[in-house]
């Protein structure tokens, strides 16, 4: 039986590499991708106390959240290539112009 | 079905107007048939209602019927038709000077292009008159009071074309607004007091005497608002001179004999209301007063045919309310039923001279009496009449007025010396228009049949209503020997009384008056153009009216527009310029200096989100324990 405090580690850790990702990456499709870890990261930890309360909120919401990814996906790599398509490259540090 | 009968006579003129507006127009012929039918109908109508109304002033039921309209709250408000002796009166002079004139109209509009819609508006009139007349509440009346100045202003602009006519039209409806201002006010008042608009309700309640009193003085006080703008009583009887730019017959329908008089009537129709508070009821007596005196000095400098027979008008509507304001309603709606027979005579009469000569001015008459004898004749009558000279109408009726009056020092006398000033210009109008030798231009002929017919059946209705008032019989017509008192008071009836000395004194006055007028401008005993050099001053103020019509243009044009120039710079400065534009200042100020924040960069951004996060966190986290 793996302890609760596993989970923990590597649900947190997955997260904060995921937001390490999205925070220091200009690229566009990296960044997206470091999205998706640190919400595999939530998910994880979603399951984990599901499994620990035996409680099934945790597994339908962890259940939701890959229904909203997958459809995030879809939409947010159609926008990724929009932008290809407008700027020649996905760098996201050249998407300044809603400056103040 | 008696109670229904009143609802025929209100709808009949009302089925004229659609009649003509739909179908007639172009049929100036059938326009005028539909109209005067109407007319006669109501006429013959309101014959089967003289018997039941007056005898519900000795006490018997008034002829009532009335329909639910809306009702809010408590509120409720019907449409309801209420005859009794006073509403009989009401409705005979109404529907019978209104047929007569309508008669008369055929003549003198004869020819004008908008003659079916001359019509038209006559049929809307008399409809909303008579609603006046039949109402039995506040609100009914006062839908109808608006609906009678929508026709005077009408009719006063008939002749739109011309500028006068549509400003004295523009003139009349804002004037009667100030009034019918104060008319809401007064009609909300009443119900606030009295928790009924229904005239019967209200007087009932009164009569048991448990309204407060203050809503009451006020409301008193602010019906008679509304008398005052349609009465044309000083300080708002500017708009009554000017009206005379319409055609004549409605001058002497609309702004003599009826619609004028609805401000009168109203005053009798709520008459416990002013007699609770006898305050009111003073105040009523004075204004009358003044009206009266004041008009009638004016009277005697006008030129203009009609306007002299205004300014007589708005004097003796100043006796009418002034003698109502006396405490005696009965002699106020008196003075009412013969003032329009004898005005509307002579309106029609001047109406006559006007067609003949084509002009207003009585310096361009003269000599009338061998071309136009009819007309001549029965002006004499109408003027006699005026003048108060026994035994025509308005002795009997002024006489009533005068012995109401004599009760008040200050009052009897504003009502002697008015009945001087009114002989003496009704002398010189007669001595100048019609006497001496002819100074027209075009040859003047007596007018058409159907002009001089309705002139000599009110001349004689102006020689012989007076008798009614006396309690003496009049020949074919009247064989009851109980006066006018008898069929409208307030509380019970009473019989004729007569007050010798007031009667004399105002015979003497009268005939003093007429006699000065036709020494001064008959026999050239004084010379007025010596007198009008030697009294310049008075002159000057006399012709212009006492400056009212200057008064109220200073008032319009410093007054108002300054105060609404003082209005606008408060809205523009402080209340834009400060508090909005300021608040809009303060938004840009802080915007600029918070813009930098936004830097377009994602990272900086998603960083500011994740260490906003990580702060919440950490609160909630510290905060827990």
């Amino acid at each position: 039986m793996i302890s609760i405090g596993s989970f923990l580690t590597v649900g947190i850790l997955l997260f904060v590499i995921g937001l390490a990702g999205v925070l220091f990456w200009r690229n566009l499709l990296i960044l997206l991708m470091s999205i998706e870890i640190m919400l595999n990261g939530i998910n994880l930890l979603f399951v984990a106390y599901a499994a620990k309360w035996q409680h099934l909120d945790g597994q339908i919401f962890a259940l939701f959240v890959m229904l909203v990814t997958a459809a995030e996906v879809a939409v947010a790599l159609a926008l990724a290539f929009a932008v290809f398509k407008r700027k020649g490259n996905i760098d996201v540090s050249q998407l300044n112009r809603l400056n103040g | 079905m008696i109670s229904l009968l009143p609802w025929f006579v209100l709808f009949f003129p009302l089925l004229s107007v659609l009649i003509i507006t739909l179908f007639t127009l172009r049929h100036p012929r059938a326009s005028a048939a539909v109209s005067i039918a109407a007319c006669a109908a109501s006429f013959v109508l309101v014959l089967p209602l003289i018997g039941p109304g007056l005898a519900a002033s000795h006490g018997g039921a008034p002829v009532t019927h009335r329909v639910p309209w809306l009702s809010v709250g408590g509120l409720e408000i019907g449409m309801g038709v209420h005859v009794d002796g006073l509403t009989v009166f009401m409705l005979l002079v109404v529907t019978l000077i209104g047929l007569l004139i309508h008669i008369y109209s055929t003549g003198y509009m004869h020819g004008d292009k908008g003659f079916s819609r001359y019509f038209a508006f006559m049929s809307l009139f008399m409809f909303s008159m008579l609603g006046i007349v039949l109402a039995d509440n506040f609100i009914q009346i006062f839908i109808f009071w608006e609906l009678v100045g929508l026709s005077s202003y009408l009719l006063i602009g008939f002749w739109y074309e011309k500028t006068a006519a549509s400003d004295a039209g523009k003139k009349a409806f804002l004037v009667n607004r100030v009034g019918d201002f104060g008319f809401v006010l007064g009609i909300l008042l009443v119900f606030y007091a009295t928790g009924t608009v229904n005239f019967q309700e209200v007087m009932t309640g009164l009569a048991g005497g448990h309204f407060a009193t203050v809503p009451l003085f006020a409301a008193a006080v602010l019906v008679f608002t509304g008398a005052v703008a349609k009465s044309a009583q000083f300080p708002l009887h500017v708009w009554l001179p000017d009206a005379m730019e319409g055609p004549t017959p409605v001058s002497a329908l609309i702004h003599a004999a009826t619609m004028v008089a609805a401000g009168v009537y109203l005053l009798a129709r709520t008459f416990p209301l002013f007699a609770a508070e006898p305050q009111a009821l003073l105040i009523v007596a004075y204004i009358g007063g003044f009206t009266a005196l004041f008009a009638a000095t004016v009277a005697v400098v006008q030129n203009d045919i009609k306007r002299v027979l205004a300014y007589s008008t708005l004097s003796q509507l100043g006796y009418m309310v002034m003698g109502i304001g006396a405490g005696s309603m009965t002699a106020g709606m008196f003075h009412l039923t013969t003032h329009a027979c004898f005005k509307a005579l002579l309106f029609l009469g001047a109406g006559s001279v006007i067609h003949a000569v084509h002009s207003q001015d009585i310096w361009d008459m003269g000599g009338l009496f061998k071309r136009m004898p009819i007309t001549s004749w029965t002006f004499l009558i109408g003027s006699l009449a005026l003048a108060g000279i026994p035994p025509f109408a308005g002795f009997f009726s002024k006489d009533e007025v005068l012995a109401a009056a004599s009760h008040y020092p200050v009052l009897y006398l504003l009502g002697t010396a008015t009945a001087f000033l009114t002989a003496f210009y009704v002398a010189r109008l007669f001595t100048v228009a019609f006497l001496g030798k002819p100074r027209q231009q075009v040859h003047a002929h007596e007018s058409p049949k159907v002009m001089t017919v309705p002139l000599m059946i009110l001349a004689a209705l102006s020689a012989v209503t007076g008798w009614l008032g006396a309690g003496m019989p009049i020949p074919f017509i009247f064989a009851s020997d109980t006066g006018f008192g008898s069929f409208v008071h307030s509380g019970h009836p009473h019989a004729p009384e007569f007050h010798y000395s007031v009667m004399i004194i105002s015979a003497l006055v009268a005939v003093a008056g007429a006699a000065f007028g036709y020494l001064v401008y008959g026999r050239g005993a004084l010379d007025p153009a010596r007198v009008k050099d030697r009294a310049w001053v008075l002159y000057v103020v006399l012709v212009k009216k006492y400056f009212m019509d200057e008064f109220y243009g200073w008032l319009v044009s410093a007054v108002q527009q300054g105060w609404a120039r003082l209005c606008a710079w408060f809205d523009r400065q402080v209340l834009i310029g400060t508090f909005v534009n300021g608040l809009a200042a303060i938004t840009r100020w802080s915007g600029d200096k918070t813009r930098r924040l936004q830097t377009g960069q994602l990272h900086a951004a998603l960083l500011i989100m994740g260490g906003g996060a990580a702060a919440l966190l950490l609160v909630l986290l510290l905060g827990g324990n």
